[in-house]
């Protein structure tokens, strides 16, 4: 492959205006798919499923298969679709989208198209900083997700050089919202943070309102992130590239940063951008060309003839917006004065994307500053090490555990880092894991007495000193006791014992 | 008076992903053109005061209730019309496209 040109960031963005759309796809956690009732893998309780095991006829498009809307996945569509500003559709309709690809057995995908479920609104988002802007979304619409294919054969299992595909249809049908903004103007070199701050406000209103398990690692919240530059003075808007595959908050920001970059460069040679999909790759950093738009894009829709309108009643409407949560910037300077944290442990989390986790942590009763703490350190720490989210890492229940472990003294720091670094290995709760390898803290003082009586008789100078008042000394006993504890001993327990053995010793 | 052209039907061929051969165009063509005749004389019926709609009952909101139903198939009856299987996956041939 070529190597690809790049702009130095500063310099595109002194040349060019970055323009960005972002396209969000939302599975609803509903029992059942969107036409089909059959379970919903993006349901916690059937999330893991074994291949095929939830499929309907429906969901295999078999011959006399009819599908039936899911009541339940249009009010969580319409709640989501008044969560972000939209007025909703009086009368909406589903449509057919055709295309012929295995990931849908039936040559179609049920759609919306010319009557969506909601439509014009605007949702406040907040950048690390402070500052808010306010993104236009066109348009909200219901459909349902297509099948996973596995690619076999070829290099890396990517689909080119691919040799053949193995279909898993859990995932055809399952209910999905696409929320779509306008083009976004004015956010200038802010633009790649604005596009995480975006997806990771949906991700607090989807969680608010509880109708997504929303979780990025698991496909439930998904990006597509349309990026265009125009020269600055002009007034029309450049051609764009929509890049896929955008799996993390993390990559969302680096994808559009590096299709500015990536772009720039081109259109300062007099080069043009080809309009085309474009894949993310976590691995590299960087993207490639997917196919270009071309005559494969002639979907032919038309309304779905199996399917009747949908038609909101008003006073369901009112009922589901009266139920709205609390919007997520609202909740911030909420959360903020409750847990007194300072502007920059409050930001450390916001920018950490880890609100939701301490929030969570805390309500599974840890204190602010420890759920803080856990997210913002060592988790952090261990996510960027492997590059993903903290969030994937852990369940704020066991920081939550992991934190009661400590707080109750059966764990040090130093131990619960090892315990949780158990946890992200997936070796089970804290509590197992503490047992499991035995990590706990020996608060035994008959043990601990015993191994500082050992130390104490192994180096008598030090014994002398700290008789002698120097108690600074003791620094070298403690660091013998706590080797022969392997560490499992609290630090401040033991200095406390070694003064009180020392000035009992003959 | 409605008409398809070859070029038409090659496109549509091309978007179904079947391989069709001149004489199969030719032929296609013209049983296509004659359905859409057929298909127009609906149209002379529609006149303006006729609201153009997609469904032919009069009806709105049919719903089902969010529960999960027996309808649901075993991985054996699902993969039971697969011209190929690998586990309890379907086979399919790899094709240059890509999700939606």
């Amino acid at each position: 492959m070529a190597r690809v040109e790049l702009m130095d960031y500063e310099q595109a963005l002194e040349l060019f205006e970055p323009v960005i759309g972002l396209e969000v796809h939302v599975e609803l956690n509903t029992e059942t798919k969107m036409f089909s009732p059959a379970p919903n893998p993006a349901n916690e309780k059937y999330h893991g499923a074994a291949p095929n095991t939830l499929v309907s006829p429906v969901c295999l498009g078999l011959p006399g298969s009819l599908p039936v809307v899911n009541g339940e996945a249009v009010e969580k569509s319409i709640s989501l679709g008044l969560a972000l500003g939209c007025s909703i559709a009086e009368s909406s309709r589903f449509a057919r989208k055709n295309y012929f690809y295995p990931d849908l057995a039936k040559n179609y995908q049920i759609s919306q198209y010319d009557e969506p479920i909601a439509f014009d609104g605007e949702v406040e988002v907040e950048l690390a900083d402070g500052r808010t802007f306010q993104v236009p979304i066109e348009r909200a619409h219901m459909e349902e997700d297509a099948g996973k294919l596995t690619h076999v054969g070829g290099a890396t299992g990517r689909i080119q050089g691919a040799e053949y595909s193995l279909v898993d249809y859990n995932r055809a049908g399952v209910p999905l919202v696409e929320i779509v903004t306008r083009p976004i103007f004015g956010a200038e070199g802010d633009a790649p943070e604005l596009a995480k701050a975006y997806v990771s406000t949906i991700r607090d209103i989807a969680i608010s309102l509880g109708i997504s398990e929303a979780r990025m690692e698991r496909g439930n919240l998904r990006c597509d992130a349309n990026v265009s530059l125009r020269p600055r003075g002009a007034e029309q808007l450049g051609t764009r590239t929509e890049t896929k595959n955008v799996n993390s908050f993390r990559s969302i920001e680096r994808a559009v940063r590096y299709e500015i970059q990536r772009q720039a460069a081109i259109l300062a040679k007099g080069g043009a951008i080809t309009q085309e999909t474009r894949h993310w790759h976590e691995d590299t950093g960087t993207t490639s060309p997917g196919r270009p738009k071309s005559d494969a894009d002639d979907y032919r829709y038309f309304p779905e003839p199996d399917l009747v309108p949908v038609v909101p009643s008003p006073e369901r409407v009112a009922e589901l917006r009266d139920a709205l949560p609390e919007p997520p910037a609202a909740r911030r300077r909420r959360l903020k004065a409750e847990w007194s944290f300072t502007d920059l442990e409050f930001q450390d989390v916001v920018n950490g994307g880890l609100l939701n986790e301490v929030a969570a942590t805390v309500a599974a009763g840890a204190s602010p500053a420890a759920a803080r703490k856990w997210w913002t350190g060592e988790l952090t720490r261990l996510a960027n090490a492997s590059e993903t989210d903290a969030a994937s890492l852990a369940s704020p229940e066991h920081v939550a555990e992991l934190a009661a472990l400590v707080e109750a003294g059966t764990l040090t720091d130093r131990l619960a880092r090892q315990v949780l670094e158990g946890v992200v290995a997936g070796e089970g709760s804290p509590q197992q894991i503490v047992d499991a390898r035995g990590l706990a803290v020996v608060s035994d003082d008959g043990a601990l007495i015993a191994a500082i009586d050992e130390a104490l008789a192994a180096q008598p100078d030090v014994l002398a000193k700290i008789r002698d008042g120097k108690v600074q000394a003791a620094g070298a006993v403690i660091g013998a006791v706590m080797k022969a504890m392997q560490g499992k001993a609290d630090a401040a327990r033991v200095r406390e014992l070694v003064l009180e053995r020392a000035a009992a010793a003959e | 008076m409605p008409e398809i052209s070859a070029e038409q039907v090659a496109h549509l061929a091309n978007l179904a992903r079947i391989a069709l051969t001149e004489e199969e165009i030719a032929h296609l063509t013209t049983e296509l053109g004659q359905i859409m005749q057929a298909v127009e004389q609906v149209n002379q019926v529609a006149t303006p005061d006729v609201p153009p709609t997609s469904h032919p009952i009069p009806m709105q909101n049919v719903f089902r209730a969010d529960v999960v139903t027996d309808d649901v198939l075993s991985p054996e009856q699902a993969l039971s019309g697969a011209p190929e299987r690998d586990g309890d996956r379907f086979v399919v041939s790899a094709i240059l496209g890509e999700e939606q």
